[in-house]
């Protein structure tokens, strides 16, 4: 008894070593550099990565598409920055991407000898929210999110006069996120952003709402999923004259000042070599208004998703 | 002459009496403090999760809708990577601490590498993710399939194996050993017969805290590039797959507050599977502590 188990142990062993031998001996006659890439990409199966402030949009996409075409997509979530190297390293069809690509992306895709097209499948509004028992905040500059934010400002009164004495906390998502990102390069011209950092946004908003002297910054289908405890502070531009308010419409129009695109890159190799992916990207773009409603984003105007597919090789 | 002074005991008598009973008090609030938190968190997670404990939950894919998001896919993914990750990991693990503890000359060289084997425990996950990234994924192209992130978790869980195996080994009494050696049996049978079996208990101790850690590790699967949304499951371990502590992560950063109950869904789904896995590795355990 104890020796068939031992054996038994011992063979499950033997077989597993050799099943990972034999993967690895079957790649290098499959998988000789690009080329093995070239025909894991054309077999059909369509990979995408990326962003995971895009990654909803796609996944509603994605179950649509299996319910209509009998197939889905793999999408992961490493985020914008780390897909992008999947990208460039040949890794994915298509890439999510929550800020406009990088010139040393752009750069070292060039190198890669990767061409790619650019969509845009919807726009987000990063919304800047106080809680709702907050009573003083009715809009915001730029300069004034700039100097709460440098944490330049220790209590209200720092930020604009009339505003009350009171200790002011800066909540923000971490490094992390594409919405980091893009809160610094917009309004704090590039600049360490000076507040508590959550990893997890939920928590963000959670902090805010608890705190009437609190304020915070996120996507805006979170300030859509909890409008019952917090108020979006309208927010003025550098170009323009009047605080605007995150509304689908102001988004959409790029009116507010904090909008931001969200794309897809799609590798052109892939769109031309294999038909299901192109499929893919065509189901996509017709979708992706629905999609982008469905998960608190605002879709684009209908003309540019049709000027998109139309752009489809 | 006296040689304990009565008036000096009773003095200090009961200050001794009282900072034991204290002693004792505070050897219990710290058991209590691990324990209450973890009764609640185990609670908490119930109360939340339990009523989107469905059949429709365990039987459909994940989807960014709350009301047709389910867990299949991460459930039979993640039992797909243990089944790669828990063999390749207890037989490298025991082999190379029978190789230390049996074989190889107690010299500078063994103690070398025995240290560096509990340094590797305490490596972050995210850094065996890395490897599995170099090594696996690119260098031996098998992508982000279930080989190559079972390979890159037992790797990772290695080293704790190792040391609870050498622990075990070296808990062998010497007289059964010598026993053994004395019949004429050879090392291989002393090994096989004697020492392993005797060894077990031991060794499924540290096999159930290596897996447990396993399998709700997510940073590694995180660098691999394990997808979140995927409509199939794995037909071979050169697929890619889905697993459950990703699954898990991904639904607690969504903003609409029916995944927050998903969430705990998911990890009473998690907890489930390890408590099962536990129940295996300790009646294993029970059936071979009987011996000595």
């Amino acid at each position: 008894m104890k020796k068939s188990m031992f054996l038994s142990a011992l063979l499950m062993g033997v077989m597993f070593i050799l099943a990972a031998c034999g993967g690895n001996a079957s790649d290098p006659t499959g998988g000789e550099g690009e080329s093995g890439e070239a025909s894991g990409a054309t077999d059909g199966s369509i990979i995408g990565d990326g962003s995971s402030t895009v990654f909803p949009i796609m996944e509603i996409i994605n179950e649509e598409f299996n319910a209509e075409h009998g197939m889905a997509a793999e999408i992961g979530v490493s985020g914008t920055g780390a897909g992008f190297e999947r990208f460039t390293a040949g890794e994915t069809d298509f890439q999510n991407a929550s800020r406009d690509i990088k010139e040393e992306e752009v750069s070292a895709l060039e190198e890669a000898g990767i061409e790619y097209t650019e969509f845009l499948v919807g726009t987000d509004g990063l919304t800047v929210a106080v809680s709702q028992e907050n009573d003083f905040v009715d809009s915001l500059t730029f300069d004034e999110l700039y100097t709460i934010y440098s944490g330049e400002a220790e209590s209200w009164s720092d930020v604009r006069e009339d505003f009350p004495d009171e200790p002011i906390t800066a909540y923000g998502p971490d490094q992390s996120h594409g919405t980091h990102d893009f809160f610094k390069e917009e309004v704090m011209n590039d600049e360490d952003v000076q507040a508590e950092l959550i990893q997890d946004t939920n928590q963000v908003v959670s902090s805010v709402s608890s705190d009437s002297n609190s304020i915070g910054f996120f996507g805006y289908s979170f300030y859509l999923n909890n409008q019952d405890t917090l108020k979006a502070v309208p927010v003025e531009g550098p170009d323009s004259q009047e605080a605007i308010e995150p509304t689908d419409e102001t988004v959409q129009s790029y009116e507010y000042p904090l909008s931001r695109p969200l794309y897809v890159y799609a590798k052109n190799e892939s769109l031309e070599n294999n038909e299901d992916f192109r499929t893919f990207m065509e189901f996509t773009l017709e979708n992706a208004a629905m999609a982008a409603q469905e998960t608190g984003y605002v879709a684009l105007p209908e003309e540019d998703y049709q000027e998109q597919i139309d752009q489809l090789p | 002459m006296q040689l304990v002074d009565k008036d000096q005991v009773a003095k200090s008598l009961s200050g001794r009496l009282l900072f034991n009973k204290s002693m004792k008090f505070l050897f219990l609030l710290c058991t209590m403090v691990g324990l209450v938190v973890l009764v609640t968190l185990i609670v908490d997670t119930v109360l939340d999760g339990w009523d989107h404990l469905t059949w429709d939950f365990l039987t459909s894919f994940s989807s960014s809708r709350p009301e047709s998001a389910g867990i299949y896919g991460a459930i039979i993914g993640s039992i797909w990577l243990m089944a790669v990750t828990a063999p390749v990991a207890i037989i490298l693990s025991v082999g190379t601490a029978l190789y230390l503890e049996e074989y190889a000359p107690k010299n500078k060289v063994t103690n070398f590498i025995t240290v560096n084997i509990s340094n590797l425990a305490g490596v972050p996950s995210v850094v065996f993710g890395l490897l599995g990234l170099t090594i696996f994924v690119r260098q031996l192209s098998l992508g982000n399939s279930v080989m190559a992130a079972g390979l890159t978790l037992a790797l990772m869980i290695m080293p704790v194996i190792v040391v609870a195996a050498q622990e075990a080994i070296r808990a062998v009494p010497g007289s059964v050993r010598e026993a053994s050696i004395g019949m004429g049996a050879t090392k291989w049978q002393t090994v096989s017969r004697i020492i392993l079996p005797a060894a077990i208990p031991g060794i499924i101790t540290g096999v159930i805290l290596a897996l447990s850690r396993a399998i709700g590790e997510t940073a590694p699967l995180v660098v691999i590039g394990v997808p979140v949304s995927l409509l199939v499951t794995p037909n071979s371990v050169f697929d890619t797959f889905q697993a459950l502590p990703m699954q898990i992560y991904n639904w607690v950063k969504m903003p609409q507050e029916e995944f927050q109950y998903l969430t705990a869904a998911g990890i009473i789904i998690l907890l489930l599977i390890l408590f099962l896995m536990n129940s295996v590795a300790i009646f294993i355990r029970n059936k071979y502590s009987k011996r000595f």
